[in-house]
């Protein structure tokens, strides 16, 4: 490996057209290993890694240069060389490949096997040379304490009625000394599923992968399935699609917003944002027939329409939501006794968030100025007019404002939208075709990534998600350190990471 | 802080919007959930939610119970912590292998008499993740389940309506 030099996502693609946005690159083992560094280096953001066929996929972005690409290497033997052995944020996503792919990540520090907790009768399908791991999980330990360190475990059932997972703090009296996450409890084998499925299983699966973003993901799949097979949707349902992305993230980001005044105690802000919620999912079952439009975003348009009836209906509902939110946002701003609690807390520096390639509130609370819908957007993104929230503090206090600065601008985009509705048909069939797609969707928690394969029977080939939570994870660990336990659901809820999103 | 305080007192309790007949549903299996629960329990129905599996979708709407708009503990029903206070565990999603053993030893940890309701449409048959090599079986499965609330996920007012059939099976 002497004298290996990093390489750049714009020099990988010197001559390289990219294909619908994303170009894809075979490479050797050598290049391989040069793209790792590159990540190293900051050259380039890692945005997922994955396994198809006999290839592993590692997906790149450049985002000032705004590139996008794929590069894919042959797996020799079910090996390749480990990326997390340069770039941490790779760790348990090449931990996820080994028990669930059987492929071997050659020099991966990290071993321990993570989504397969040595309980499951039967190997994934596919997988290459299974055997169960050990039920104990090595935790990692604190050293430098002596006796004044000792230990918490909390989890994998929590104390409210949130998903599952375990935390392992070792605390020194208050402060925590380390945090380490035990996640996989909610591994459903999605991805295996969903490979040879039909395309409309497909989607269905995809829509539950986490429930809080199925409008997200149900996005990402149809853009990635459109690419596959060669298709455009109505202009009318792009529009639709994006109507309801926008409202999914305003409703989560007022309802979590409420959550963490909830965690500093002040119930009155909690209770406000939930009737607002409410009011939302009301409006969203009697606009698009299901509360949390869940399966309404389908390959080829949307499986809904909009009335002008509806249409009115949503107007009325932001300007209600604009209300009651913005009396929660003044008392937010003005109440000491919450900014006590969450400035200063929680701080993940802008230096982990770049590193990791941190998505959504987090990342832009840290001052990573990315925005799927900015950067790379999609339709009907690219003709909305729009600007990415961006703060630095990257403190409890920075991510709540980050949310409250794009409930704004959803309510902004969602007027825009309602502007450019015309009618026109919401669907258009999705021919069986051969292909493969890739798609980035912002979802309120950040870019869920979708890489799809289709076969020329119209079933699903090959599947891969990436939850934003998968970067974002990692970075709650690092935030909490140093803080009081008490505030660690603060902290969490500021992240407010997907388990099911993650384990899949 | 006080402004707002002062505006929730003024404006009253209505929540709920004018009653049209799915509001008034509400109302009515509040009031005689309340009722039933007061008689069996002494005025109280402690849940532990266990989240066996779930997308997380049946999570969003059993939170939506306790919002002000259905207000679940104004009947006496409660989501507590620990499954040693507990009179219900409320089961989500197909039991994935990985959460078997949690929700075996929640259930052992809830003291007699118990009853579980068995949360969505996973909950219930597995849902789109049958047949998969992660997943252990349907809560029934695994531990003796009272009753299912269907739907992917269940609406609020369903959970509600289901709470009062547990109330209901109870008194026999």
């Amino acid at each position: 490996m002497t004298g290996l030099q990093p390489l750049s996502l714009a020099a990988l693609l010197a001559d390289k057209p990219g294909e619908g946005g994303v170009a894809r690159v075979s490479v050797t083992d050598r290049v391989w290993r040069a793209v790792a560094l590159g990540c190293r280096d900051g050259l380039h953001d890692l945005l997922g890694l994955w396994v198809d066929r006999n290839c592993v996929h590692m997906a790149l972005a450049d985002c000032e240069r705004r590139l996008l690409a794929i590069a894919a290497l042959k797996l020799g033997r079910g090996e390749y060389p480990s990326v997390g052995q340069f770039h941490a944020p790779a760790l348990r996503l090449e931990r996820t490949l080994r028990d669930l792919k059987g492929v071997t990540p050659l020099d991966l520090p990290d071993t321990r096997a993570w989504i397969d907790h040595g309980v499951w009768p039967a190997p994934p399908p596919g997988h290459r040379h299974w055997q169960s791991p050990e039920k104990q999980y090595a935790f990692l330990t604190a050293d430098g304490g002596g006796e004044g360190l000792h230990q918490i475990a909390v989890g994998p059932v929590h104390a409210g009625i949130i998903e599952p997972g375990h935390f392992r703090f070792t605390a020194n009296g208050e402060a925590v000394v380390r945090l380490e996450e035990r996640l996989g409890y909610v591994h459903k084998g999605i991805e295996a599923l969903a490979t040879g499925a039909n395309l409309d299983q497909g989607a269905r699966l995809a829509a539950r992968i986490s429930g809080d973003s199925t409008v997200a993901y149900s996005y990402a799949f149809a853009l990635a399935a459109e690419q596959a097979t060669g298709i455009t949707p109505p202009r009318r349902a792009v529009l639709i699609r994006a109507i309801m992305a926008e409202l999914e993230r305003v409703s989560h980001h007022v309802n979590d917003v409420g959550a963490i005044c909830n965690d500093a105690s002040v119930v009155a802000l909690h209770a406000r944002a939930t009737i607002i919620r409410e009011d939302m999912l009301q409006t969203q079952v009697r606009c698009f027939g299901h509360r949390l439009m869940m399966d309404k975003i389908v390959p080829g348009g949307v499986a809904t329409d909009l009335s002008p009836e509806g249409a009115a209906e949503i107007e009325a509902l932001l300007r209600r939501v604009e209300t009651g939110f913005g009396q929660i946002v003044r008392v937010y701003d003005e109440a000491p006794s919450l900014q006590d609690r969450t400035v200063t807390t929680g701080i993940l520096k802008p230096e982990l968030a770049r590193r990791f390639a941190a998505g959504g509130f987090v990342g832009r609370g840290s001052g990573r100025a990315f925005d799927t819908r900015a950067i790379f957007p999609y339709p009907p993104y690219d003709e909305l007019s729009f600007r990415p929230a961006l703060r630095s503090e990257g403190d409890v206090n920075a991510r709540v404002w980050i949310r409250i600065d794009e409930v704004r601008s959803s309510f902004d985009l969602i007027r825009q939208l309602l502007k450019l509705l015309e009618p026109g048909p919401t669907h258009n069939p999705v021919p069986p075709t051969e292909g493969q797609g890739f798609a980035l969707v912002e979802s309120f928690r950040g870019d869920v990534l979708v890489a799809l394969r289709m076969d020329s029977e119209a079933r699903v080939a090959g599947f891969h998600a990436r939850d934003p939570s998968c970067f974002q994870w990692p970075l709650l660990e690092a935030a909490v350190e140093g803080n009081i336990v008490a505030d660690f659901p603060l902290c969490n809820k500021s992240f407010n990471c997907s388990y099911s999103g993650h384990d899949m | 802080m006080r402004t707002l305080l002062l505006r929730s007192l003024l404006e009253g309790v209505a929540v709920i919007d004018p009653p049209r007949p799915d509001q008034q549903a509400v109302a009515e299996l509040a009031a005689a959930l309340g009722r039933t629960t007061r008689q069996r329990l002494g005025r109280s129905l402690a849940i532990r939610e266990v989240d066996a599996g779930s997308c997380n979708a049946c999570e969003l709407e059993i939170h939506a119970l306790s919002n002000p708009v259905y207000d679940v503990e104004r009947f006496g029903v409660k989501f507590v912590a620990s499954p040693r206070h507990a009179d219900v565990l409320m089961v989500t999603g197909p039991v994935t292998w990985n959460m078997r053993e949690a929700l075996e030893r929640t259930y052992a940890a809830t003291p007699h008499p118990k009853f579980v309701v068995a949360v969505g449409d996973c909950a219930a048959n597995c849902g789109v993740f049958a047949g998969s090599y992660a997943c252990a079986g349907r809560v029934a499965d695994i531990v003796p389940v009272d009753i299912h609330v269907p739907g992917c996920p269940p609406a609020p007012l369903d959970l509600l309506k289901s709470l009062l059939a547990l109330v209901g099976a109870m008194a026999k």
